[in-house]
């Protein structure tokens, strides 16, 4: 067991724990979208859960360290807050804007998440784009909305766990990135039983049945 | 390894030795003059295909009996297709053409081969020295050079195994297979050799990571993906010396504990895989790849795998995930690649530069090696400089040279009595330098403190007709494409800064952009996952900081300084100028907006013109009317006169 410090409070470990699941273990909140508990390799690609640890120049993704030593955390510094803000602005600057329609209104993460960084959800400081599909519903059972999802990449994660080979993907790169499924003439047919372990695990609402309830 | 070995190491590479060195000498001594052709992808775009071609075709037709050696390149872009023409019937040493069309390639072999007369007028020069024609060596482009990567590129043929040997090639490794691998990396330590990747990390202190983890299996990637738009230095090495990357990779292996290599090259470049493909397969038959190799108990494989083209997939962790048959996509380190890196396995991961220094390096020594260049930043570096140069080209420098040499002595400074304005260095990833940085020495940190990076060698020079604002929408636009799309400062980020970059090339900046392109710049550097979106910015940041005029004329006054972005330029005809009856602009305009004026002058249709400026270059050079402005709104409007009305 280790003894860590996250912003004055005394934590004890076990050694190797995921520090950002330290952390959420103990009520430290820490905004996070791509962690998926258990995670050999968090993909760390939201930039959201960022903690300054004593002794490193920068503020470091809290779910890319394993607790190997005693260390002092801190969460809530000016660089750390800088860094989510602006994370979760652009997120939101890509994001469409319709939570009195959306499914996820009030369990939505995008939503706790500036809640407890005091960002608006709309920005003033960024333009505002959109991707041109609103849905993509070329899968049997799933909708997809690219302009609602943050590619945190858990439903890929959670898919490949269940199923050993995800039948979801990441596609194309830079803006125009989005998920897409494995659905293509001539490919094999997809594995999807429609088991919901996608939509469960996507913390907006981009992924959905086709028919609702 | 036991003496027995080195008894054998030794004479198994002799024995190499001399049957190449035996091929090479009767290759010299028969009495025939020999053509040497550049026949790297850039010899080849060039035209050396056809050059090749006209000379075996004249050769044939004039009956003339001479052998035409085709070898790499040179990395003198400025006069490809070249050849060196050795006619020592001629009483001539051994003479440089450049630019050698057909046409010319048929009229060297009737004057120069059968007739003895060199053609002065296509002469760059001599290869030695000599009474006769200046000595290449005499100019700036040649001597101000130093070749130690590059030395053997464009004298050897590439294909041919035994011209490597025959030039020493091979015999370091025959040499280090005597020595432990702890004292090899050692020797690379002491030269204080740095990666030519772009990060610079010391080379000798990533193999000694490698070599101390305790896992047994190990592997090696050369990384020769080479996505930097403009940079083709890796791709010329492995054109046109494979061996020499070879020969350095197994001596790394060797170092590390690694029995299996992969040389990760890009698919666009089809020479260059064939090429060390082809290498392989002769190294593996002489006994230098596969079981004990030259009678060694090292035993190394090396295979090619073809990324598919993708920038990122430099990075080394996407280059590690695209091998493992995933999207390459970069991941959070540590852990580092030497720790868990292909495969789960410790991997070193290098560029094909610096595997291609070890070898002078452990033939010559550290100490030799710490004689060139600086002091934390030894060696040379290899520039490829395109742009606005008069000699454009691959350039291997001692590191500690100015800019100013590089671009002015080396590469013959700005074409065309233009200014300098800028020089984009690093590429995609690096920083564009002004004139008063010029005196600034390349090497890591000096290049590193500018705001610029040595990156991976690509260099741009810009006239004074360039726009820095619209350089460094033209990167972001290729970062943001290119980014893998995983995280989200990267992802959007660049995306604004894009966006931004583009309102204001085309008149539309508002005020509190140029803040926001800094802020925004700071937190993608600080906030992106991997290498790519770390240095994303530093085109931007850079123009911000060097040339904020261009950035305040297009925002505050709508105008374009180099008068580049189309949005922000007009063109206008000086009616004063324009000479009654010339149709030159007339005729090349594409979209007819060129018309008459009741005198015969001719105008500009401003709503029709698409500003593509044929006509300023139609307009003969001695009434020189057609003008160019920036904002627009400074071209005089002219009212079109209605058409007359056709008569059905
Ligand atoms: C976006 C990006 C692209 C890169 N592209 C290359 C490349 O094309 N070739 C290369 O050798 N290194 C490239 N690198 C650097 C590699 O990640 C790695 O540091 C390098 O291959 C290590 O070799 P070295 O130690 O010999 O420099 C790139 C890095 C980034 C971030
Ligand atoms: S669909 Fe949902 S879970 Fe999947 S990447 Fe998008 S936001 Fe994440
Ligand atoms: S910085 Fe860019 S390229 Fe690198 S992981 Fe993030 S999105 Fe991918
Ligand atoms: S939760 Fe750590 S970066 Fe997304």
């Amino acid at each position: 067991m280790i003894t860590i410090r996250v912003d004055n409070k005394k934590l004890t470990v076990k050694e190797g724990t995921n520090l950002l699941k330290a952390c959420l273990d103990n009520d430290i909140y820490i905004p996070n979208l791509c962690y998926v508990e258990k995670m050999s390799h968090p993909p760390a690609s939201c930039r959201l859960c960022f903690v300054e640890i004593e002794g490193e120049k920068h503020p470091i993704p809290a779910c890319t360290v394993k607790v190997t030593r005693e260390i002092v955390v801190k969460t809530d510094s000016p660089g750390v807050r800088q860094l989510q803000k602006v994370a979760l602005q652009l997120l939101l600057s890509v994001h469409h804007l319709d939570c009195r329609n959306c499914e996820a209104n009030r369990k939505c993460a995008l939503q706790k998440i500036a809640k407890f960084l005091n960002v608006g959800l709309k920005s003033k400081h960024l333009d505002h784009f959109l991707k041109e599909m609103e849905i993509d519903q070329r899968h049997p059972f799933l909708n997809y909305y690219p302009n609602r999802c943050v590619l945190c990449g858990r439903c890929i994660h959670v898919c490949r766990d269940r199923n050993k080979q995800a039948q979801l993907t990441f596609a194309n790169r830079g803006f125009d990135t989005v998920i897409s499924f494995f659905i293509k003439p001539g490919a094999p047919p997809l594995q999807c039983d429609a088991c919901r372990a996608c939509i469960e695990a996507c913390p907006v609402a981009a992924i959905l049945p086709k028919i609702s309830n | 390894m036991n003496p027995a070995n080195k008894v054998h190491t030794n004479s198994q590479y002799n024995a190499l030795r001399q049957k190449a060195e035996k091929k090479r000498q009767a290759f010299l001594n028969e009495p025939v003059p020999k053509i040497h052709i550049g026949m790297a992808t850039c010899g080849i775009a060039a035209g050396a295909l056809d050059t090749k071609a006209a000379f075996e075709d004249a050769l044939a037709r004039h009956s003339v009996n001479a052998r035409i050696h085709t070898v790499g390149c040179i990395g003198h872009c400025y006069a490809e297709p070249y050849v060196i023409i050795d006619h020592p019937d001629s009483g001539f040493p051994p003479i440089f053409y450049h630019e050698v069309t057909p046409g010319k390639a048929g009229m060297l072999t009737n004057l120069f081969l059968k007739e003895g007369d060199p053609r002065f007028e296509h002469v760059l020069g001599a290869t030695v020295q000599n009474e006769m024609i200046p000595w290449i060596m005499d100019f700036p482009r040649f001597n101000l050079e130093k070749r130690v990567v590059m030395e053997k590129c464009g004298r050897i043929d590439p294909e041919d195994i035994d011209e490597y040997i025959a030039e020493d090639g091979y015999s370091t490794l025959a040499d280090i297979l005597q020595r432990s691998p702890e004292e090899i990396i050692k020797e690379i330590k002491d030269s204080g050799l740095r990666g030519r990747g772009g990060a610079g990390f010391s080379t000798g202190r990533k193999w000694e990571l490698c070599a101390n983890t305790s896992q047994n299996d190990k592997l090696l990637i050369c990384n020769a993906d080479e996505g930097d738009p403009g940079a083709y230095m890796d791709r010329t090495i492995l054109e046109s010396n494979p061996h020499q990357v070879l020969e350095g990779m197994i001596i790394c292996a060797y170092a590390v504990g690694a029995d299996k290599a992969i040389v990760y090259v890009r698919a666009e470049y089809p020479l260059a895989v064939k090429i060390i493909t082809q290498a392989i397969q002769q190294a593996k038959e002489l006994g230098l790849l596969g079981h004990h190799i030259l009678g060694s108990s090292f035993d190394l494989d090396i295979d090619v795998f073809q990324g598919s083209g993708a920038f990122v997939c430099g990075e080394e962790t996407a280059l590690i995930r695209s091998i493992e048959g995933f999207r390459g996509m970069a991941r959070h380190r540590p852990p580092y690649p030497v720790e868990r890196g292909l495969w789960g396995k410790p991997t070193v991961i290098n560029n094909v530069k610096t595997l291609a220094t070890v070898v002078p390096v452990l033939s010559n020594g550290s100490a030799w090696y710490r004689e060139i260049g600086t002091e934390n930043s030894p060696g040379t570096a290899i520039f490829s400089v395109v742009g606005n140069v008069v000699h454009p080209g691959l350039v291997e420098i001692p590191m500690g040279v100015t800019l100013r040499t590089l671009i002015f002595d080396i590469c013959g400074g700005i074409p065309g009595k233009k200014k300098f304005k800028a020089v984009q260095i690093g590429g995609p990833s690096g920083g564009c330098l002004p004139e008063e940085l010029l005196d600034t020495p390349i090497d890591f940190d000096s290049l590193t403190e500018t705001g610029a990076m040595m990156g991976s060698g690509g260099m741009v020079v810009m006239d004074e007709d360039t726009c820095t604002v619209d350089i460094s929408r033209y990167f972001l636009d290729f970062t943001q494409k290119e980014s893998c799309g995983k995280c989200t400062f990267c992802r959007i980020g660049t995306f604004h800064l894009l966006s931004i970059l583009e309102r204001i090339t085309k008149g539309e900046g508002r005020d509190g952009d140029i803040e926001q392109l800094k802020q925004l710049s700071e937190d993608i550097k600080n906030g992106s996952l991997c290498g790519l979106g770390k240095t994303a910015p530093n085109p931007v940041l850079t123009s911000l900081r060097y040339f904020i005029d261009d950035y305040e004329a297009h925002i505050k006054e709508k105008r374009c300084p180099a008068m580049m972005c189309r949005p922000l330029i007009a063109y206008y005809i000086d009616l004063d100028k324009c000479a009654r009856g010339c149709d030159a602009c007339v005729g090349c305009c594409p979209v007819e907006a060129v018309f008459n004026t009741s005198n015969r002058k001719k105008g500009i249709d401003q709503i029709l013109c698409v500003k593509c400026g044929e006509c300023l270059v139609a307009c003969p050079p001695e009434y020189d009317a057609v003008i160019k402005v920036s904002p627009p709104e400074l071209a005089p409007i002219l009212e079109r006169p209605p058409e007359p009305v056709k008569k059905a």
